[in-house]
């Protein structure tokens, strides 16, 4: 079908997630959605010398999960597109290095595991490659040292501010494999003005109810249409606010809408508002998600990545805090 | 309005209030109490470690007041190299942050966390990252006072 509407993409061929590889961490091990994870460590260190390479190493074991899953070498991997939460997206590189394969590095802060997905079925749409890896990563006091304080400074956080997930996730895309990809939407830059770092699920929110808004009326369907509409990652205080702004604008079957942030900790893990981070969709939406499709509970779900666009410096300087948001409809395979 | 605020749309205006209002959620007079019994149990044992150096060392209490703080920042530093001092301060807040605990936590745990850049320009270097400002600031405002002291006492 190709372009629907403004801002979607209907797929043609038929291409799907074949395998994924989802690994976590400690708190991520104590939630409840430990079952649907591949591999949790003890260790928040991971054996490495550093958070940074600790980091890696996530991602790469989960790459290696997907691989073994399916059966495949590191040479049978011709693309990997990923992302995560370091300066210059440093942690999939050096993972993309190991694994010898080309390599695109895409940023949308917690939204990175579905832009990711939509550029990996897009560029197979397009036939340039047959099988491609996707996926996201982050490392909750590597994001902790980067974007807030040292990690053993004690500073009172606000209670809707959110947990940086440790964890990866990543999909090994195939023709034919399932659950299918159905269509993408890309989101455009939504900037409400706020301006607190604290509270990303209320910037990224507008961002959220204008992605959906926008794969809804293209895609000429209403939230009904979906088994599951998961974002990720809004926690509860941005959830709430995504649910009111689709309302407000006649969208109001919102029962259905889940988050990633919310889904991934339980209230009493003193995790304030929920989980965020590059891997915390991923974890979520690759671990959980998928394996609920394959059991047959959801036939048609819309994954909505949304991120906070900002860095340490743009706060900083008084600048406000841009969201954005990217959906991805996934469908059980030989549902349509 | 400020001028800042012109250029928001009215829409962004709306959900700004929104947002703000739900923010409200923060607990102050919870966190308030936290910190006024936090800091102050700190100042207890302040004290208290004040009378054991008076009485092991026969200190009067002024010279005692520098092994106390020496002491008081030891215990800090240990509390963050083990990982307690940060649990801490999001239970106490303002009770850990302000007595000269929080500024040795300040700089432990920068020291800490940026080891593996090494030790100039990661331990020495990332050391004041938090520090700084409250010695640059602390310097400063202890010029000035003590500039309107020296005036006072000239003047008199």
């Amino acid at each position: 079908m190709g372009r629907a509407g403004h801002q979607t993409y209907v797929f043609e061929r038929p291409v799907g997630i074949r395998t994924t590889g989802v690994v976590g961490g400690v708190k991520e091990a104590e939630g409840p959605l430990a079952e649907y994870f591949d591999r949790l460590h003890d260790d928040m260190r991971l054996g490495q010398k550093t958070w940074e390479q600790a980091e890696r190493t996530l991602l790469k074991e989960a790459m290696d999960v997907a691989m073994r899953k399916a059966g495949l070498q590191k040479e049978d991997i011709p693309l990997y597109i990923g992302g995560d939460l370091m300066d210059q997206l440093t942690t999939s590189t050096f993972a993309a290095k190991s694994l010898g394969s080309m390599f695109l590095g895409v940023y949308s802060a917690c939204g990175t595991t579905v832009q990711g997905l939509a550029l990996a079925a897009m560029l197979m749409e397009a036939g340039m490659v047959d099988r491609v890896m996707t996926g996201a990563v982050s490392h909750t006091y590597a994001a902790e040292k980067l974007y807030r304080f040292p990690n053993e400074y004690g500073a009172q956080k606000p209670p809707y501010a959110q947990r940086t997930a440790t964890g990866a996730g990543v999909a090994l895309l195939e023709p034919g494999a399932g659950p299918g990809i159905e269509a993408a939407t890309i989101g455009r830059v939504v900037d409400p003005g706020l301006k607190d770092p604290f509270d990303m699920g209320s910037a990224e929110a507008p961002a959220a109810a204008s992605t959906i808004v926008a794969h809804l009326r293209d895609m000429d369907r209403t939230l009904e249409d979906y088994d599951l509409v998961v974002t990720g990652d809004l926690a509860r205080v941005g959830l709430a606010f995504a649910k009111q702004l689709l309302a407000g604008q006649g969208w109001v079957q919102t029962e259905r809408i889940e988050d990633c942030g919310v889904l991934l900790y339980r209230e009493d893990q003193g995790v304030f508002a929920g989980g965020s981070g590059a891997g915390c969709s991923a974890v979520v939406m690759y671990g959980y998600v998928v394996n609920q499709m394959r059991q047959g509970r959801y036939r048609r779900v819309l994954l909505c990545g949304t991120g906070a666009l900002h860095s340490p410096t743009s706060v900083k300087q008084g600048d406000s805090i841009p969201g954005i948001c990217h959906a991805v409809s996934l469908v059980s395979t030989g549902f349509s | 309005m400020k001028p800042k605020d012109a250029k928001a749309t009215a829409a962004q205006r709306a959900y700004r209030e929104r947002v703000v209002a739900a923010r409200r959620s923060v607990p102050l007079l919870g966190n308030g109490l936290r910190a006024f019994m936090a800091g102050g149990a700190l100042c207890v044992l302040g004290q208290l470690i004040q009378g054991i150096w008076v009485r092991i060392l026969g200190m009067d209490n002024e010279m005692a007041a520098n092994p106390t703080t020496a002491t008081m920042i030891g215990f800090s530093v240990l509390a963050t190299g083990l990982g307690i001092y940060d649990r801490f301060g999001q239970w106490a807040g303002a009770g850990s942050a302000v007595p000269v605990t929080g500024f040795a936590n300040s700089m432990a745990s920068a020291a800490i966390e940026h080891r593996a850049e090494g030790l100039v320009l990661g331990t020495a270097g990332q050391m004041f990252k938090l520090a700084g400002p409250i010695i640059a600031f602390g310097v400063t405002a202890a010029f000035f006072v003590a500039l309107v002291k020296t005036l006072w006492v000239m003047g008199s």
